[in-house]
């Protein structure tokens, strides 16, 4: 069944759900990373909650006119222009009052959807017995997706990619340094109208399949997911598509293959495991790598102390020193640095002596900069500078007992 | 130049060190995989003004703020007037980095030195007319007793400055650290601040001021604290504070000009 | 209006929505000028999931284990927007993202993986709850607040709207002075050993006790509008802390009563024959209050300065 899901041979609608599903994911989790990059994640929270007033006018409108009230795209054009309303608000509120982008975000997301449920109440006794499809908007709902429904999710996928490629310079340096971009002439503030116009699209593409809640996870967890696994700004923004592709893909698919599943908590949750894998696993900023290298480092900085303590015949009180030095043999059990021990410890001192020239000495400045009361000298000079260097200082020093 | 002070058997909160403002014995912090401060000790004498120096990212402010325990050491022990920190918090007064607050925060300039009274007036104690005078005569001392009622966002950064030094006098303690105190601050403002400080010396109270223009150490303070990650030195102005420890601590950041200046200055 | 049909329909809606909107609006000064606003949205999100579980390990919609379910939903959120923060070095709303929309996803399907047919669970409940259904029958008019019998009748949300409302307040006044000092400087308020840590704990701890009751009452999306809304008009009303708290109480039962009576009333007025969500025009309300506060707020700019208008 799953198989079958997951080589489209579901049937027409679950293929239709699932080719949607996966431009949306690309196209939110690419979009998406230029906003985590600026910081402002969770504006996309904000503009997804601002279109239900939208939804509401539209369905009402489009009733008042004499039509066909669940016309996708005369919804989505309601919801695009009530979010842009959003988004104008946060941006006046942020600009010109006191109020920080959180509160701002947080009162147009809850004023919003609060005049949205209002509209939805007065629609449910308008008498007009088709509005059940707007609370799908809530969480999205695939089941009966027509094929010009998909065709609009498509296409207005496909756009905002494009659109979203053409701008990716500029919105890179925005994110990146709004001040620097804004001294080489770029108009910040348009570029950060675009991208949230962009977000906005996404918003309402997605807003049929997993609906105004949930499209907030599709632009925040994959590009989060990715920056996991790059440092480079072209590559998360690529690998965050990928990941957004593949959760909207697996996900769809893993709800066709069963009954009750619904398709955008599924796409969410796939989405959200590709996050806690990476979470834990990524090689360098992952949990699991960053708890090894914090205790190797600790261990170094403690034996370092340590060994520049028993070269100095000082005391050690720190038991974890002890513990470590202890177990390197590096000092006996009574704490009496053995003759390993009283050897490194000199060959510290001395380095610690060595480094203490190389960063008095201008001409030295780029190795200077490497100090970091770790780094073995001879990994930064070469024999010959270290040669001179303890000419300056003066013949080795025998270690205090 | 490594300290080759021995201490035998105790650790230093459980040695005779009442006398002893603040000492700080194998402290290394880290952000991240690069220490900011390296097994650094320091031992500040009683009724001394130290100033801490050394080039931008010496980790002087972190030194300051693991001596306080806002930043986590990775390992090292700090006392306080021979006792843990913990026990002599009513004895420290602190005056942060201007920058570390927001100053849109709704609350007035005689609020924030009443916050220096918090630990006499607990949870739930009124504030009484004598707590308004205490902390109006801070204000006063500082010069800034007109702008009481103010809220602290109206006002410039010296007298923002100000503000925080008025609220550390009303916590009236032993010992005194300074965050960068000076940093673009007007000229009025940086005599009101040293004209408290040295004040508060003559009363026998210890100051350590985190500091960052070579210039005016020799007029401000009789102890320097150099710092460039490691401990540089450590001492009366006299001894620490010459043409060599400078080279040491600044290498080849500071222009041979500005050392020979200084040495100069300092004969 | 009479009090024979006030009382019994319209007093203890009132008084729940206004309860709940105090109990979110305290807590909702301290977070928007810590810039944790959003932990009011989060937390709302999260109380799906929370009932969810209750329902499906009780069997039952009982009050108790609902809120205690939505409670510890919060409190896991909380716990798992810090980790990820820290752990993966991820900025506050994103991190914030990440958990709070997971978590509501895990609630909608485990909401469509049990069968709630017999129950009256579901997520537009959990989103704008049920506020004028919270009515008084025993009530005869106002001589009833006095009447024991009809007291025992009131819906259970008020009193225990009330109690959280007042524990909240309590914990406020309480600890008022450590909280504005963190508030403003944390790095000071630790060095005059106040612990910090433990107490935003505490505060985001309460504000979820708040979401909690409240969402029971009058479901999330008040919750979210009342901890945000009226503390940030409050804001722009003065320049002291605890000034602005008593605007902000003032605009929070402000929203609760127009947002009710515009709710119960307004489409009467217009000629329509049906009541809108009540919860919705509250939130409606306290928007419209913040606006006007950004216009017209005396202390609404940023330098701080009452600007001239």
């Amino acid at each position: 069944m799953l198989w079958d899901a997951l080589t489209l041979q579901l049937g027409y609608n679950a293929t239709l759900v699932a080719i949607g599903a996966t431009l949306l994911g690309i196209s939110a989790g690419v979009t998406g990373t230029f906003l985590f990059l600026r910081k402002r994640a969770l504006v996309s929270d904000a503009i997804s909650h601002a279109t239900l007033p939208g939804v509401c006018i539209g369905f009402m409108l489009l009733v008042a006119l004499g039509g066909d009230g669940r016309n996708l795209l005369g919804l989505l054009a309601g919801s695009a222009a009530s979010a842009w309303v959003g988004l104008l608000c946060m941006n006046w509120l942020t600009r010109h009052t006191r109020l920080a982008e959180d509160a701002a975000i947080g009162a147009v997301l809850s004023v919003f959807f609060g005049f949205g449920i209002v509209l939805l109440t007065v629609i449910q006794t308008m008498g007009v017995g088709r509005q059940a499809g707007l609370e799908g908007f809530l969480l999205g709902s695939t089941a009966g997706m027509l094929w010009t429904d998909a065709l609009i999710i498509a296409l207005g996928g496909a756009a905002t990619l494009l659109l979203v490629m053409i701008i990716r310079r500029p919105m890179t340096m925005v994110a990146f340094d709004p001040e620097y971009a804004a001294a080489q002439g770029l108009p910040v503030h348009r570029i950060d109208l675009a991208m949230m116009g962009l977000v906005m699209a996404v918003t309402v593409v997605g807003l049929k399949i997993v609906g105004l809640i949930l499209i907030v996870a599709l632009l925040i967890i994959p590009p989060v997911t990715a920056r996991f696994w790059s440092q480079r700004s072209e590559r998360v923004v690529l690998l965050a598509g990928l990941a957004g592709g593949l959760a909207g893909y697996l996900g769809a698919a893993l709800s066709a293959s069963a009954p009750n599943l619904p398709t955008g908590p599924i796409i969410v949750l796939v989405s959200f495991g590709f996050f806690a894998l990476s979470l834990l696993f990524a090689p360098v900023r992952g949990v699991l790598a960053a708890v090894l290298r914090h205790l190797r480092f600790q261990r170094r900085v403690h034996i370092r102390q340590g060994l520049l303590a028993l070269a100095q015949g000082q005391q050690i009180y720190e038991p974890l020193t002890l513990r470590l030095l202890r177990r390197s043999g590096l000092v006996r059990a009574d704490g009496v640095a053995t003759d390993t021990g009283k050897a490194r410890a000199a060959k510290a001192l001395r380095d610690e002596k060595r480094w203490e020239v190389v960063r008095s000495d201008l001409a030295h400045e780029a190795t200077a900069a490497l100090y970091d009361g770790l780094r073995d000298i001879e990994t930064v000079l070469t024999r010959d500078q270290i040669a001179e260097i303890d000419r300056q200082i003066g013949g080795p020093q025998g270690v205090p007992a | 130049m490594l300290s080759l002070a021995a201490h035998q058997g105790v650790s230093i909160a459980e040695q005779n060190t009442e006398d002893r403002p603040l000492a700080i014995r194998g402290l290394t912090v880290s952000y991240g995989q690069k220490p900011a401060v390296f097994s650094v000790d320091m031992t500040v004498q009683p009724g001394a003004m130290t100033a801490i120096i050394g080039p931008n990212g010496a980790g002087k402010s972190t030194l300051l703020k693991a001596a306080l325990g806002i930043v986590k050491p990775l390992s090292g022990q700090v006392s306080v007037f021979g006792a843990p920190l913990e026990k002599q918090r009513a004895r420290i007064a602190y005056v942060p980095q201007r920058a570390s607050v927001d100053w849109d925060f709704p609350t007035r300039v005689i609020d924030v030195v009443l916050m220096g009274l918090s630990r006499q007036l607990g949870l739930l104690g009124r504030i009484r007319g004598r707590h308004m005078a205490r902390a109006m005569e801070c204000l006063n001392r500082v010069g800034m007793h007109d702008f009481a009622n103010r809220q602290i966002g109206q006002l410039s950064g010296g007298q923002q400055q100000r503000v925080f030094l008025a609220r550390a006098l009303a916590q009236d303690a032993d010992l005194y650290l300074l965050d960068e105190p000076f940093a673009g601050v007007d000229a009025a403002t940086e005599k009101a601040i040293i004209g408290v400080l040295k004040s508060l010396k003559q009363d026998g109270k210890t100051v350590v001021v985190v500091h960052h223009d070579l210039a005016t150490v020799t007029d401000y303070f009789d102890h320097v604290f150099l710092i460039n990650t490691r401990k540089v030195a450590e001492g009366p102005v006299a001894d620490a504070f010459t043409a060599e420890t400078l080279q040491s601590a600044y290498g080849g950041r500071l222009a041979t000009a500005q050392i020979d200046q200084i040495s100069r200055a300092l004969g | 209006m009479s009090g024979e049909e006030f009382v019994p329909l319209s007093l203890t809606p009132l008084l729940i929505g206004t309860f709940a909107a105090i109990a979110c609006a305290l807590p909702g000064n301290f977070l928007v000028l810590r810039k944790q606003a959003l932990i009011g949205d989060a937390i709302s999100h999260v109380v799906l999931p929370g009932i969810v579980v209750a329902f499906i390990l009780t069997g039952a919609i009982s009050t108790w284990p609902m809120m205690l379910g939505a409670a510890g939903a919060a409190i896991l959120a909380v716990i798992m927007i810090e980790a990820v923060r820290r752990l993966g070095q991820i900025e506050a709303g994103a991190a914030m993202g990440v958990v709070f929309t997971t978590m509501f996803a895990a609630g909608v399907l485990l909401l469509e993986q049990t069968d709630t047919s017999s129950v009256h669970l579901d997520v537009e409940h959990a989103l704008y709850g049920n506020l004028e259904s919270l009515i008084w029958l025993d009530a005869t008019g106002w001589a009833s607040v006095l009447d024991p019998e009809a007291l025992a009748g009131l819906p259970p949300e008020l009193p225990r709207i009330a109690l959280t409302m007042l524990g909240v307040s309590l914990f406020v006044w309480l600890f008022w002075r450590p909280l504005k000092i963190s508030t403003f400087d944390e790095g000071f308020a630790r060095t005059v050993g106040i612990r910090t840590g433990v107490l935003g704990m505490a505060l985001v701890i309460t504000a979820a006790i708040a979401a909690v009751a409240a969402f029971d009452a009058v479901g999330s999306i008040i919750v979210i509008a009342m901890f945000i809304c009226p503390p940030a008009a409050a804001r722009m009303m003065t320049n002291r802390l605890e000034t602005q708290i008593g605007w902000s109480v003032a605009f929070a039962i402000l929203s609760a009563v127009t947002g009710y009576v515009l709710a119960g009333y307004g489409p009467l007025w217009l000629g329509a024959a049906d009541a809108v969500s009540a919860a919705g025009m509250i939130a409606t309300m306290s928007g419209l209050i913040l606006a006007g506060a950004a216009i017209w707020g005396p202390c609404r700019t940023r330098a701080g300065a009452p600007s001239a208008s």
